[in-house]
C-alpha cells in the first residue's frame, strides 16, 4: 500500500462528494413525492390508479437501474427530433438529469412499497377514532393517518436513501464525474485499481454513516412514545403510595 | 332520577332518535329493525350478549357504521345515506363531519392517537375539526384533563398509561369537543379489573352533570344505578326497555331474565 498515493487519490476524490449527495438527495426528494403518489394509487379501490402504480412499480423495480440509466441517456438520445419537437431535448442532452431521472424513477418505486407498508400498518382504530371526531379528507391523511405512517416506514425508508446514495455511482457510466466517475478515471490514469476503489470505498462508508447517524436521530425524535415514560413528578408517585 | 327534568324540558326534539335501523354483514342480519330515541340528558345503558348488535346499533348512530336502512337523526338533523359502490353511504360526508364533532365516541380499546401526548390527543379535534383557538384548546384541556384525575400526564404518550388512565384521557378527550351526545361503546370491557372503577366514576359525574349519554356495557351496576333507561337487545332487536328500576325487578322477557341472571 502506498499511503502517499492513497491521499492523493482521497484528494481527489472527495472533489466528487458534492456530486453525489447533489445526485443522491435531488432524486431522494423527487422520488419520495413519486413515492407517495404511487403508493396512494396502489392503495386506491380504483383500478384505473391502481393498475398502472402496479405495473411502474413492476417494471422499474424488475429490471435493473444501470439498464434504466442507458436506456434514458443512450435510448432516448436516438429520438432527438421527436424530444426536440416537445422541447425536452434540453433535459435528455444533459446526463445530469437523465441520471437523477433514472435515480427518481427507481426510488419511487422501491419508496412507493416502503411508504405503502407503512400506510397499511397505520392502525384502524386510531383511523376510526379520528372519524369518530369528524376528521375526513385530507385533514384525517395529514394529522393522523400520514404522521403514524412516516413513523412506521421510516427505518425502511432510511435503507433507501442509503441505497440510493450508492446508486449513484452506476451514473458514473453516463460520464457523471461523482466519486465513482472520477476512481475510475483515476484508475485509467494510473492502473492502481485497489488503492483507488479502497478510498472510494471508504468515502461511500463514511457518508453513509452520517446519513444513518442522522437518520437515527430523525427516529428518535419521531417515537417519544416507543421510549420509557420520562421519570416526571416523582414526588407525586410517591405521595400515592 | 336525576335526569328526569331535563328530559322532560326537551322532549320535543330528541338529542338521538333512530328509526327501523337494519344492517346487515354479507349474509348476517345484525340489526333487524330498531328504534330509539334519547332525549337531553338521557342516560341510556344498552345491554345484550354479545353479537345481539349493540355495538353495531352504537356505531350507526355516528356513522362509523352505515345501516342499510333506517334514518339517525341528531338533534333534529337527519343523516342524508344514498346508495354507495357498496352498500349504503353518506351523501354528503360535510354533514357527518358535522354531526361527528357533535356526537363524541369512547371507544372500547381507548383508540388514542399513540403518535401525540395526551395533551395533544386532547386538542387535536378542537383545533383542527372544530377551529377554535389552540390557547383557549389548552386551557380548557387542561381543565379536562385534571376533572379525570391525570392533569400530571399530559405530556406523557398514551402508551405510557396504564388502560385505566388512557380511557380516562379518551373521555377527556370526547369531552373538549362539548358534545351534545356521548357514545360509550363497552369503555370498561378492555381494564383490569381494579381499573374498572376509575373510569365508572368519571362517567357517573359525567352523568351526574346531566350530560346525554348512551353507554354499551356490561356493567350491571353502572346501568342500574346511573343510567336513567336500559334497553336490552337481542338478535338485532330491543327485546326489553324501561327505567332500570323498573325492568331489573320485573323483567318481562324470559331472556332478559338469563341476562341478568347470568350477570349477577
Amino acid at each position: 500500500m502506498d499511503l502517499a498515493f492513497m491521499q492523493e487519490a482521497f484528494l481527489r476524490l472527495i472533489a466528487g462528494v458534492p456530486l453525489t449527495l447533489n445526485l443522491a438527495f435531488t432524486s431522494i426528494a423527487f422520488g419520495a413525492v413519486l413515492a407517495m403518489l404511487l403508493a396512494l394509487m396502489r392503495m386506491s379501490s380504483f383500478k384505473v390508479f391502481n393498475w398502472p402504480a402496479q405495473a411502474y412499480v413492476f417494471v422499474f423495480r424488475g429490471t435493473p437501474l444501470l439498464v434504466q440509466i442507458f436506456l434514458i441517456y443512450y435510448g432516448l438520445g436516438q429520438f432527438r427530433p421527436t424530444l426536440q419537437e416537445f422541447g425536452l431535448w434540453g433535459f435528455f442532452r444533459e446526463p445530469y438529469w437523465c441520471a437523477v431521472l433514472a435515480l427518481t424513477m427507481n426510488t419511487g418505486a422501491y419508496g412507493s412499497e416502503v411508504i405503502r407498508g407503512g400506510l397499511q400498518a397505520v392502525p384502524y382504530n386510531q383511523v376510526e377514532a379520528a372519524r369518530a371526531c369528524g376528521m375526513s379528507g385530507f385533514l384525517l391523511f395529514r394529522r393522523i393517518i400520514f404522521p403514524i405512517a412516516v413513523r412506521q416506514a421510516l427505518p425502511a425508508y432510511g435503507s433507501e436513501i442509503i441505497l440510493m446514495v450508492k446508486a449513484t455511482s452506476l451514473a458514473s457510466v453516463i460520464t457523471m464525474m461523482e466519486v465513482t466517475g472520477l476512481a475510475a478515471k483515476m484508475i485509467s490514469q494510473t492502473f492502481r485499481a485497489v488503492e483507488v476503489f479502497i478510498v472510494a470505498g471508504v468515502i461511500y462508508l463514511v457518508l453513509n454513516f452520517i446519513i444513518t447517524r442522522i437518520i437515527m436521530a430523525i427516529e428518535w425524535w419521531l417515537s417519544p412514545h416507543l421510549r420509557r415514560a420520562p421519570a416526571v413528578e416523582p414526588r407525586l408517585e410517591a405521595a400515592h403510595v | 332520577m336525576s335526569n328526569g327534568v331535563a328530559s322532560l324540558s326537551s322532549q320535543s326534539t330528541p338529542a338521538v332518535s333512530i328509526s327501523n335501523l337494519r344492517k346487515s354483514f354479507g349474509t348476517l342480519e345484525v340489526l333487524k329493525g330498531i328504534s330509539l330515541k334519547a332525549n337531553e340528558g338521557d342516560v341510556i345503558s344498552i345491554l345484550g350478549a354479545s353479537g345481539s348488535g349493540k355495538s353495531t346499533m352504537l356505531r350507526c348512530i355516528n356513522m362509523l357504521e352505515v345501516p342499510d336502512s333506517g334514518d339517525v337523526t341528531i338533534g333534529g338533523e337527519t343523516i342524508k345515506l344514498k346508495h354507495g359502490r357498496k352498500g349504503m353511504m353518506p351523501a354528503d360526508q360535510r354533514q357527518v363531519d358535522r354531526i361527528r364533532s357533535r356526537v363524541a365516541m369512547v371507544f372500547q380499546s381507548f383508540n388514542l392517537w399513540s403518535h401525540m401526548t395526551i395533551l395533544e390527543n386532547v386538542i387535536e379535534a378542537p383545533v383542527h375539526v372544530q377551529r377554535r383557538p389552540k390557547a383557549e384548546c389548552i386551557a380548557e384541556a387542561e381543565e379536562l384533563l385534571a376533572k379525570v384525575g391525570i392533569a400530571d400526564k399530559r405530556h406523557q404518550y398514551p402508551s405510557h398509561l396504564s388502560g385505566g388512565q388512557q380511557q380516562r384521557a379518551a373521555i377527556a378527550r370526547a369531552l373538549a369537543m362539548h358534545p351534545k351526545v356521548m357514545l360509550f361503546d363497552e369503555p370498561t370491557s378492555a381494564l383490569d379489573p381494579e381499573l374498572v372503577g376509575e373510569v365508572l366514576r368519571v362517567m357517573r359525574s359525567l352523568a351526574e352533570e346531566g350530560r346525554t349519554m348512551l353507554v354499551v356495557t356490561h356493567e350491571m351496576g353502572f346501568a342500574r344505578d346511573v343510567s336513567n333507561r336500559v334497553v336490552f337487545l337481542h338478535k338485532g332487536m330491543v327485546e326489553e326497555e324501561g327505567p332500570p328500576g323498573e325492568v331489573f325487578a320485573a323483567p318481562k322477557s324470559e331472556r332478559f331474565q338469563q341476562f341478568i341472571s347470568s350477570h349477577r
